[in-house]
């Protein structure tokens, strides 16, 4: 019964219409809990596609992370392991370690890929584990209500830095993809968005080039998307993008940052 | 014919590890067991076991999470004060009701403590040690045999109740070297399937969820009832002690261990001293040998535990006697092993100050 929902919802039938686009069958249907304009489902989205298009569904497993996206798991329609937090990529490296000739991914944000699980992160790229490691970056931390992230910027309001990150207090902002990028095991750093169709495009332009690589057996690929947190910044979704720009990316510039030779 | 060999218990432990079909091992060096994950690195990975060092004991134990979902037969082992970084894992590990092996080779803390031997985990093996409420099936070996044997026992439990299984050893296990014989084990014959496992999902059944996040209160509490009911049926079904030169005792040692070796030959000094004296050896630590101790209690003059530790176990052993007995505690700290000579004193000065009662008929 379900699966006869799904299939009509997949494929409505509106007649006279064609069907441009559609949810991907491996994006389970369920709603979003994110908030509106919330960069994670368009990820989640595209991560879907990208796995359905590739015909690897059957073989794939995720690591969902905790922080806003502790529920991926209800929405990836691929075996997936919750692991505590920022352990992911730990999770992911005994996954791919069992099942070699699986695809293996995490999926973490800033707070749990860039402050507690720092050495994970490091020490799973060091390694060389061939697995995908996707990266959400919005410089916060969105689940539990908006607190300072190691990524959130010189001057930027959180509920934790009430007039503004300074030096002084939180640090600079760390910039752990550029730091990933150094390590010799890592196979692919790239840094991407979704703020805009292009960028979309060329997310999952980069999220296919990795599984290509896992399958190629070259190392760790390491994805970075800077997003946004409309909620957390308290911003529309529009201001937020914009802002995005001009914020983010001076510091977070997107781009390769290494590439398989 | 018996495969005997001379070893370390640390050493007996990570070759069972590999006879029993332990697929993968992930580990960080720690006093006084880093030989079984130097064991592993060499023989383990010669005979094509998975071998991780990994970067703290935090990653190891979140490794063993990931190996266990993908469906391997997984193990790490470690010593306190890495144990204690573990505790997170291992609440997720229980959560998730995913089978494995952990091994405390247990030294002196708190803190970073001595890295000589200690009973002083027993709370934190027995009684959670990470949050919320769950339990490890908890072995206690006494000697460099039991530290290989129960090596298959516990993998089978694991994978029987789908539940974290720990062997509580000491720095002394861990290090002397023992005679041991390897009993025939074929792991083939053990093997579970794990329909559950996060393998890769096959388009015939939905995706495969290895969680523990339950958002919902009375989900939650309905994840807690089915453990529960779990742990109630292995205390049921999974009781296992030893009883020596109990027929006639007046009075019970209760010791795990090393410190029930110690104390077992303490018990024969006070024997040929005329002391009617026997020893109640908890060999699952959890599930706890209570029924025993309660049947027994009404019949003796007075029981002594014994322990490594200030005095952890004893207090199990009150909840099961229900002041049925008059219960004495003796124990050595931080690392230090008790004498046989010290177990019969305290022995000693426990007949002679207890207050004689009238014994019951059974």
């Amino acid at each position: 019964m379900a699966q006869e929902i799904m299939e009509e919802m997949i494929t409505p039938d509106v007649e006279g219409m064609e069907c441009v686009y559609q949810r991907p069958e491996t994006l389970l249907d369920a709603r979003f809990h994110y908030c509106p304009g919330c960069g994670h489902s368009v990820v989640h989205r595209v991560l879907m596609e990208v796995i359905q298009e590739l015909a690897i569904t059957e073989k794939t497993v995720g690591v969902a992370p905790v922080g806003c996206s502790v529920f991926a798991d209800r929405y990836m329609g691929v075996d997936m392991q919750g692991a505590a937090h920022g352990r992911a990529s730990a999770v992911a490296t005994a996954v791919k370690r069992i099942l070699p000739d699986r695809y293996v991914f995490s999926y973490q944000g800033d707070g749990d890929l860039a402050a507690i699980g720092t050495a994970e992160t490091i020490h799973t790229c060091n390694r060389g584990e061939n697995i995908l490691i996707v990266f959400i970056n919005n410089a916060i931390y969105g689940m539990t209500g908006g607190q300072m992230a190691p990524t959130t910027l010189l001057g930027m309001k959180t509920s934790t830095t009430p007039t503004g990150r300074t030096l002084e207090i939180g640090g600079h902002p760390l910039k752990i993809t550029e730091l990933v990028a150094q390590l010799p095991g890592v196979a692919y750093v790239t840094r991407q968005s979704v703020h805009t169709p292009n960028a979309v495009r060329q997310l999952k332009k980069a999220l296919t080039k990795s599984f290509q690589y896992q399958k190629e057996v070259r190392g760790t690929c390491f994805v970075e998307v800077v997003s946004n947190c409309p909620s957390g910044w308290k911003m529309t979704p529009l201001q937020a993008n914009a802002w995005l720009v001009e914020n983010m990316f001076p510091l977070y510039p997107p781009g390769d940052l290494r590439t398989p030779q | 014919m018996a495969d005997i060999r001379l070893m370390k218990g640390n050493e007996a432990l990570a070759e069972a590890a590999i006879r029993a079909g332990c697929q993968a091992y992930f580990g960080y060096p720690i006093t006084p067991q880093s030989e079984v994950l130097e064991y592993l690195a060499n023989e383990g990975r010669k005979r094509g076991m998975i071998v991780l060092q990994a970067e703290s004991e935090v990653a190891s134990i979140n490794m063993v999470y990931g190996a266990a979902g993908a469906g391997a037969r997984v193990m790490t082992s470690s010593s306190s004060p890495g144990i204690s970084l573990m505790m997170e894992g291992i609440s997720y590990i229980a959560c998730a009701e995913l089978p494995c092996l952990l091994v405390n080779v247990n030294r002196g803390g708190p803190g970073l403590g001595t890295i000589q031997p200690s009973q002083g985990d027993y709370f934190q093996a027995v009684k959670g040690g990470g949050h919320g409420d769950y339990r490890l099936i908890v072995l206690a070996p006494s000697s460099v045999q039991e530290m290989a044997d129960f090596v298959y026992d516990a993998f089978d439990l694991a994978d029987k109740y789908r539940n974290p299984v720990m062997i509580l050893a000491d720095g002394a296990l861990g290090q002397m070297m023992e005679k041991v014989a390897f009993r025939e084990y074929d792991p083939k014959d053990h093997m579970m399937v794990k329909p559950w496992a996060t393998t890769g999902k096959p388009s015939t059944r939905p995706p495969n969820v290895i969680t523990t996040l339950h958002m919902l209160p009375e989900q939650m509490e309905e994840v807690n009832r089915r453990l529960q009911a779990k742990y109630a049926g292995i205390q049921q079904q999974e009781v296992r002690y030893e009883l020596l030169d109990a027929e006639d005792a007046e009075y019970l040692v209760v010791a795990y261990g090393l410190a029930a070796r110690i104390a077992h030959r303490g018990i024969q000094l006070a024997r040929a001293r005329g002391h009617k004296v026997g020893l109640l050896r908890p060999i699952t630590l959890f599930p706890y040998p209570e029924k025993v101790l309660k049947s027994m209690a009404k019949r003796l003059q007075g029981i002594l535990v014994v322990e490594m530790n200030a005095g952890q176990m004893v207090e199990d052993v009150r909840l099961a006697v229900e002041g049925r007995a008059p219960v004495q505690f003796y124990g050595r700290m931080g690392g230090i092993i008790p004498s046989p000579d010290e177990v019969t004193e305290a022995l000693e000065k426990m007949i002679t100050t207890t207050v004689t009662h009238p014994v019951e008929a059974d």
